[in-house]
């Protein structure tokens, strides 16, 4: 099992000093929160990556290498990279490069983004979004996997002879999941291609999510990959911690209040009743995200989003103290406990090279035979 | 046959209300000319006033609570409905209309609606035209021709008897009734129970 924090790189103006920082600050401060978060003993940190104000993350590869450069063990990935309107030669190309210099601590969580006017400042519209997810994404795979590539789709210029450099580490490409929260179509393209499917449910209840899930488990074994239960999920999670929950409760408030996205809308009581919010003990988070078993199955993945919302640094690094010390260990040893033999971790660079290693050996002894 | 189920919406903001009363009033006529006709029906009532904060905070959070999924519900799984709002602005409320904005695309698409508004004067009644079947028509529900408006003289307070109002509601009642009796409940394909085929998605492009 996977834990890691994932965030959208946001510059919010802290509502109770009225304090906002420097976009320069905010860039340090994801830096300073993703070493953190290797330090702490969590598995993977995500960048959001995001074309307009108040978010900073534009260019995610070059952050994820800084911190690649600065990180020995934390797996560097997205929530999301925009499919839609990113050029697929170019994913390919920016993600294999940080592959090499991350050792292959890379994966890549695909999306479609939410904003719709950025749709066309890349030339594209927003009413092509599951084609143009299915399409680059189709094309992404070929990129990955095959040396050279001749291509012609609805999208982008057609590919003559093209290689995309630098090659995949190992000649294994990265990881994917597709995050959804609502379209049927991603969770059927990542059950299609057997890749991973991530339910960021941290703003809904968890009935929607239940049925997205289980549309992707299910299809993930039409299409021959595994059982349902083998299929590979990826949960959000959003949490706010002090020792005593009163404290939490009253510190956390006026950010929840003021929120880009909840706030000045249900009450903070509403929100973490109705949605995975947990504003409280790290007792009470524990035992909020072991729910999360319960309604959605053994997962591989665990995010939490800890620093939005103009909560200070100092505050952030303290979270993650607690995440760390208090919370992760306590999960990964309920959930490993509780988690069937056959259901698999989430695949990495190692254990996908791994499984590529074994398919060439295999050949090979089957050559062999027929000689 | 089975039963039918007629789910009453009203926007009506004050207790007791001429809104509410109305929507009773079409509720019953409905009801009772589904009976003559043989037909087994009920109704639910929702107020809206009673899912005010709720609404507001569907529009900001995306999700409707457990309280308000529950009244969404019963509006997207009745066999008719009946809106009524009171008349504000030459327009429906705008607690009416934010109820059918958190609805889902497509959920009220070939329903049967019996559309009514209340207002202080006869000379709101056409909102009713130019507002409210404009959108029931955008949302592709089947809307009955009769529309009832009632302003404060059909209440009786001009002297006059209520019977140009009941004659309308009985009107409205009937085609309503009738909606309901010819339609074939569908069921819409699940996109979660069956997806679009991905093999489908990719030649589509």
């Amino acid at each position: 099992m996977q834990f890691g924090i994932f965030t959208v790189g946001d510059v919010t103006t802290d509502p109770t000093t009225g304090r906002t920082p420097s976009e320069s600050e905010r860039i340090k401060a994801m830096v300073t929160i993703a070493q953190k978060a290797e330090e702490v003993g969590l598995d993977v940190f995500a960048t959001g990556e995001h074309h307009n104000p108040p978010f900073v993350p534009s260019s995610p590869t070059t952050m994820l290498g800084y911190i690649a450069a600065r990180t020995e063990r934390l797996i560097l990935s997205t929530s999301t990279t925009l499919i839609t309107t990113n050029d697929p030669v170019k994913i390919a190309e920016d993600y294999a490069m940080l592959q090499h210099l991350a050792d292959g601590r890379v994966d890549l969580m695909m999306g479609r983004g939410n904003t719709g006017p950025v749709y066309p400042w890349f030339g594209q519209d927003i009413r092509d979004g599951i084609a143009l997810a299915v399409e680059n994404y189709a094309l992404l795979r070929r990129l990955w996997r095959e040396d050279v590539v001749d291509w012609e789709g609805k999208f982008r210029t057609p590919l003559q002879s093209f290689t995309s450099t630098p090659r995949p580490l190992d000649g294994v490409p990265p990881f994917v999941w597709h995050g959804s929260i609502r379209s049927p179509e991603i969770a059927e393209q990542a059950a299609y291609y057997g890749d991973g499917f991530f339910a960021n449910h941290i703003f809904w209840p968890k009935e929607h999510f239940v049925r997205l899930i289980n549309l992707y488990r299910r299809r993930f074994e039409h299409y021959g990959h595994g059982a349902a239960d083998q299929a590979i999920v990826g949960l959000g999670g959003q949490v706010f911690m002090r020792r005593n929950s009163q404290d939490a409760l009253r510190e956390f408030r006026p950010y929840f209040d003021n929120a880009p996205v909840y706030g000045h809308g249900p009450s903070l009581e509403e929100f973490t009743e109705q949605t995975p919010l947990t504003v409280g003990s790290p007792q009470e988070v524990i035992d909020k995200t072991l729910k999360f078993r319960e309604y959605f199955g053994d997962y591989q993945r665990q995010l939490f989003l800890m620093d939005h919302a103009g909560l200070p640094l100092k505050t952030v690094l303290e979270q993650l103290d607690l995440l760390g010390e208090e919370v992760v260990p306590v999960l990964r040893k309920e959930l490993d406990a509780l988690r069937p033999a056959h259901v698999p971790e989430a695949p990495t660079h190692a254990s996908l090279k791994a499984a590529a290693d074994l398919d060439t050996a295999r050949q090979a002894d089957a050559e062999e035979m027929v000689r | 046959m089975s039963s039918r189920k007629l789910a009453v919406v009203s926007a009506g903001l004050r207790v007791p209300s001429s809104t509410r009363l109305l929507a009773d009033q079409l509720a019953a006529a409905t009801l009772r000319v589904l009976r003559e006709q043989g037909v087994e029906a009920s109704s639910d009532v929702i107020e809206l006033r009673d899912h005010a904060h709720d609404l507001t905070n569907n529009l900001l959070t995306g999700f409707p609570s457990a309280t308000l999924r529950g009244a969404i519900d019963t509006v997207v799984e009745a066999d008719g409905l009946i809106v009524v709002s009171p008349i504000f602005n030459a327009s429906y409320s705008g607690l009416f209309k934010t109820f059918f904005d958190v609805l889902d695309a497509g959920s009220l698409a070939g329903k049967p609606v019996l559309m009514g508004a209340t207002g202080g004067t006869a000379r709101h009644s056409l909102a009713l035209e130019h507002a409210l079947r404009p959108m029931f028509a955008y949302l592709r529900s089947i809307v009955a021709p009769t529309a009832v408006f009632a302003a404060s003289e059909d209440w009786g307070t001009d002297g006059g008897d209520g019977s140009a109002l009941r004659e309308r509601i009985d009107r409205a009642a009937h085609e309503l009734a009738r909606l309901i009796g010819d339609r074939h409940p569908d069921s819409p394909l699940d996109p979660f129970d069956a997806p679009t085929p991905f093999e489908q998605l990719l030649a589509a492009r």
